[in-house]
């Protein structure tokens, strides 16, 4: 495991423990307003100072985390299933099926990911479910197409094709030969599908249309610092560098995932993209 | 058939999905455009007669051809808030995007070209521990964290850059940063990736033991082949550009077709988001097109049918 891959072992850990543990971490409630000590800057007793409501910055930080969390391994989870099992049925299936299915990815990349994923939040309303259902709409687009080329070129393999002469069904075809080899590329671009959903959530709570106030969320939070930058920059630095720690560190243990599962992997999904690894490296 | 005119032709099918699709999606948004328009307050009169004006009294499918025998003649229809044309008020909007679009392109090419290819040459030393260290953290800061931190010394701090609008050529800088940044960091480790493939090829070798000088090796051959799989994800990145540009523009209250989009969602100005978001995606699918059609220039051995046969 090389060091950056540790180190982002230790930073994705730190961010599951603070979400799991909020209640405990916390020291303060997120939703308590102290008004005469608004934008206050950092202290002993509130380390990253307070917002403009006097609310603790580091407890709506922590408490942030968990909207992160839940809507980074949600849309994966969601997208994931959805795109592996479309990936699989298409690549299988080839012919009308795999052309129909390609144009409707085709059309669903023709928009840039945070457009569609605002166009989506715009007609469903802002609020935590709804930013997972708008990034699965895209996000199994990208799972799909990784796993129908895999399944693909699996199908031509000598053990598929064995095992299909040998009887077995469709169903043991695609449990027992096909997805097992396709577990690796697979986490990997889930690992990297997490960092791009916490980026997505983070950009539409940004912008109005995810976590809705008094709920922290770190895109929210950052864009009502924004407003205060120049007399309290912290309000804004603060959940800003959540953000950034916990996506580094999921960058860093999606690289070094995929290096020690020799994984290549083409550009796809929103957020981050996987850069091919080179045979020389 | 010109294969150049008939991979334009294979876009068509995908821009009618995306006009199809934003169609749809906007006639599921809650909320009734007339009320948007007259208010809750409007007799029931006033709001037939609207509705018949705008067509709206029409059935879906006769409002849904409508739609696209006026958007194939770029009528987009009228914004609900002054009845100006959408097409009109898009068009003012792009040449800003596009101007900001270029110019983060443009840096992001001007830092990825020479850094992954300093990073390649000079692999597993501090040089190519810095530029790849840059890469990851330059594609971990997503643009409405990193326009703020730019904003803070520069603008606040030093007083060097305008904090937002577009009045002069200095207001471009920022903007251009905030959205280039992640698409220089994506370049440059696919730079260092497609140098390091190459410098491992056949030709290089056989370049070497022709007697050509390493710089000549470098630049002319292993510089040079490298930059087609560039090509080819600098046309996603580009399509990229113009969804990142929605979050910059916001930050920057720069005045372009991003931040127009978030205005008409905002006001519920339901032909200006459709226009929007039909005119970004129409953006997004001719910069492919155009990158498939670079590719092919740049690289004689693709042809599009063995490309596209699966």
């Amino acid at each position: 495991m090389t060091a950056s891959a540790r180190l982002g072992a230790v930073l994705v850990g730190s961010f599951l423990a603070v979400a799991l543990a909020a209640p405990l971490l916390a020291p303060f409630d997120p939703a308590q307003p102290s008004l005469s000590e608004n934008l206050s800057p950092p202290s002993l007793a509130h380390p990253f100072g307070q917002d403009r409501l006097g609310r603790d910055i580091l407890s709506r930080i922590v408490y942030g985390s968990r909207a992160s969390l839940l809507v980074g391994i949600s849309t994966v989870a969601v997208s994931l299933t959805l795109g592996t099992a479309l990936g699989l049925f298409s690549g299988l299936a080839g012919g009308w099926i795999d052309e129909a299915m390609m144009r409707v990815i085709d059309v669903l990349l023709a928009f840039p990911g945070i457009l569609l994923a605002i166009a989506i939040s715009a007609v469903l309303g802002p609020s935590l479910a709804n930013v997972v259902i708008a990034l699965s709409v895209i996000g199994w687009t990208g799972y799909a197409r990784l796993v129908r080329a895999e399944t693909l070129s699996l199908r031509e393999r000598a053990h598929v094709e064995s095992a299909i002469a040998l009887g077995a069904g469709p169903s043991r075809v695609v449990f027992y030969h096909v997805l097992p080899l396709l577990a690796g590329p697979l986490a990997v671009q889930a690992t990297f599908g997490v960092a791009g959903a916490i980026v997505a959530e983070a950009s539409l709570s940004f912008l109005g249309l995810g976590t809705q106030p008094p709920a922290p969320s770190w895109g929210a939070m950052l864009n009502e610092g924004r407003r205060f930058l120049l007399v309290a920059p912290h309000v804004a630095l603060f959940p800003g560098l959540a953000v950034f720690a916990t996506v580094l560190g999921i960058n860093f243990l999606g690289d070094g995932l995929r290096d020690w599962l020799d994984v290549r992997m083409p550009v796809t999904g929103y957020g981050l993209p996987a850069i091919k690894k080179t045979s020389n490296e | 058939m010109n294969a150049a005119l008939r991979r334009a032709l294979l876009a068509l099918p995908t821009l009618f999905g995306v006009a199809t699709l934003v169609f749809f999606f906007i006639h599921l948004i809650p909320g009734d455009p007339v009320d948007v328009m007259l208010g809750e307050a409007a007799s029931a009169a006033d709001r037939v007669r609207l509705r018949a004006a705008l067509g709206l009294d029409r059935p879906l499918l006769e409002q849904y051809v409508g739609f696209l025998v006026h958007a194939a003649h770029g009528d987009l229809g009228r914004s609900l808030r002054d009845g100006t044309p959408v097409s009109a008020l898009i068009r003012g909007r792009l040449p800003a995007t596009l101007l900001l679009a270029a110019a983060a392109g443009s840096m992001a090419l001007a830092v990825a070209i020479p850094l992954g290819a300093i990073s390649a040459r000079h692999r597993g030393r501090w040089l190519d521990s810095a530029a790849t260290g840059f890469a990851l953290l330059g594609a971990s800061l997503p643009n409405f964290l990193l326009g703020p931190l730019l904003v803070l010394p520069f603008s606040v701090w030093l007083g060097w850059l305008p904090v937002s609008g577009a009045d002069s050529a200095a207001s471009l800088v920022l903007p251009a940063v905030t959205l280039g940044l992640g698409m220089s960091a994506i370049l440059t480790r696919l730079v260092r990736a497609a140098v390091l493939d190459a410098l491992s090829a056949d030709y290089i070798r056989t370049a070497r033991a022709k007697g050509l000088s390493e710089p000549a090796v470098f630049l002319r051959h292993a510089l040079r082949s490298a930059l087609l799989p560039v090509a080819t994800i600098l046309g996603l990145q580009l399509g990229s550009l113009f969804g990142g540009a929605i979050i910059t523009e916001t930050i920057f209250a720069w005045p372009g077709v991003g931040r127009l989009t978030l205005q008409a969602i905002d006001s519920r100005d339901y032909p200006l988001v459709q226009g929007c978001v039909l005119v970004i995606a129409c953006g997004y699918v001719a910069a492919n097109l155009l990158t498939d059609l670079a590719y092919q220039r740049l690289d004689p051995r693709v042809r599009f049918g063995r490309r596209e046969a699966r």
